[in-house]
């Protein structure tokens, strides 16, 4: 047992993550903390997590297309894939919230000042569920790139925010997903501050013809696979 | 597809229409007779409030139970209507604030009791990936002593950080994500 829980604890850290301080992304400078982080022993206190993750959902919040009275403008598309835990079993059930720019690169956001245009017919907000097979599915169109200021000529590549809770407190992740092959990943300070190539593949979702609906929308395959286990096997205590 | 961890990367500027849309920071009806509230500012290493955070807390409820099912304790009651998540952003004055119940002695590893606690999350704009802290309560001077967390902190004042202040309202826990007052952060 005592062998096991030094595994689990080895294992639990994402070393993929990106340290705190990542000088090119500027808000990162007065924002890092820079006292060593504490290592947090498991307990049922980080094990346990949020019911929030499997609080019920809208009918229309998994399309952000259909959200308003009209059709948004923009590219069409469906993003799918899968939420895993560490050990490669799906997540049921667990909220999944994503936002976005719409597709000229503009957030409905107030302190967004981006001159391009806003579309009264796309909110840029979406959650679901992921179903028995740990998969979530929305429809929205492909957000566009936008600049933000953080250098000169600084844009962003076009990126869907992701929120997801999984099983534990410890499963919490917030990330961001990107369109295969965007010029601007190796201009994009926060892109790069994923230091391992490898690691920032996982950000890119795939283009997938089967998810593709013909004469309708383009589809995208972004899995996301959440840190650690779960911690106390659920069944052992039914 | 690599296998792997997905990496975390920045909430941004732009997420409290998905994510702050409904109003998550009370945790139980304003008329609880046992509610606390708990405020607290977040500050930048040049002393700055931060006014674009999102704060997220989970807790147990006041009996030491976790709503959820890898809490096995079925002797320990659960109240229905306490979730123990909650939600609050920062306001432009960079203060956060929820309203909950303070929670029971939780264990801790190997048969040990963790002094109450409520597990913090903090995410904005500039932190590649959340930032973790405990608050504890001031009233609760022996069990935070001998609390197997807190006890991991050899440097008092950062253990500090970790303690609520009591002035009379509100309990007050700031976080400074930076700087010599810096609050106690975690990994896992």
């Amino acid at each position: 047992m005592a062998q096991r829980k030094g595994e689990e604890a080895a294992g639990y850290r994402c070393e993929d993550d990106p340290s705190y301080l990542y000088p090119d992304y500027v808000a990162t400078r007065l924002r890092a903390p820079k006292k060593p982080l504490i290592i947090l022993p498991r307990t049922l206190s980080d094990t346990t997590g949020p019911a929030y993750g499997r609080s019920p959902v809208g009918e229309l919040d998994d399309d952000l297309t259909r959200q308003h009275s009209g059709e948004p403008l923009g590219e069409r598309i469906i993003v799918t894939g899968l939420v895993l835990d560490g050990d490669g079993r799906p997540v049921r059930d667990s909220l999944v919230e994503i936002w976005q720019a719409n597709a000229a690169g503009r957030y409905t956001h107030h302190l967004d000042q981006h001159p391009a245009p806003l579309d009264p017919n796309f909110s840029g907000a979406g959650r679901c569920l992921t179903d028995g097979e740990g998969r979530y599915r929305f429809v929205t169109v492909k957000p566009g790139a936008y600049p933000w200021k953080n250098h000169d000529n600084a844009w962003r590549p076009a990126h869907i925010h992701f929120s997801l809770f999984g099983p534990a407190f410890r499963s919490r992740l917030i990330t961001q997903m990107y369109f295969p092959g965007d010029p601007l990943f190796e201009h994009d300070p926060i892109f790069q501050s994923v230091r391992d190539p490898k690691s920032r593949q996982r950000m890119i979702s795939t283009f997938d013809l089967e998810t593709t609906q013909p004469e309708w929308a383009l589809g995208y395959r972004f899995d996301i696979v959440l840190e650690g286990r779960e911690a106390t096997p659920i069944e052992n205590h039914r | 597809m690599s296998p792997g961890p997905t990496p975390s990367q920045t909430i941004g500027p732009f997420f409290h229409d998905a994510l702050l849309d409904r109003d998550r920071s009370e945790l139980i009806s304003p008329d609880h007779p046992e509610g606390i509230k708990i405020k607290g500012t977040i500050y930048d290493g040049a002393g700055e409030v931060v006014p674009d955070a999102m704060v997220e807390i989970w807790q147990a409820n006041r009996a030491g139970r976790y709503n959820h099912p890898a809490d096995y304790r079925k002797e320990l009651s659960l109240d229905e209507d306490f979730s123990g998540f909650g939600r609050s952003g920062t306001d432009a004055r960079g203060e956060f604030s929820f309203l909950t119940v303070k929670p029971g002695h939780v264990p801790g590893q190997e048969g040990s009791l963790q002094a109450p606690h409520i597990m913090v999350s903090v995410f904005a704009r500039g932190l590649l990936e959340r930032l973790v802290t405990r608050i504890y309560f001031p009233d609760e001077e022996e069990a935070n002593a001998v609390d197997p967390v807190l006890s991991l902190i050899e440097d008092q004042e950062l253990r500090r950080t970790l303690i609520a202040r009591d002035e009379g309202g509100p309990l007050r826990f700031d976080i400074h994500l930076q700087g010599d007052g810096q609050t106690a952060f975690f990994e896992f």
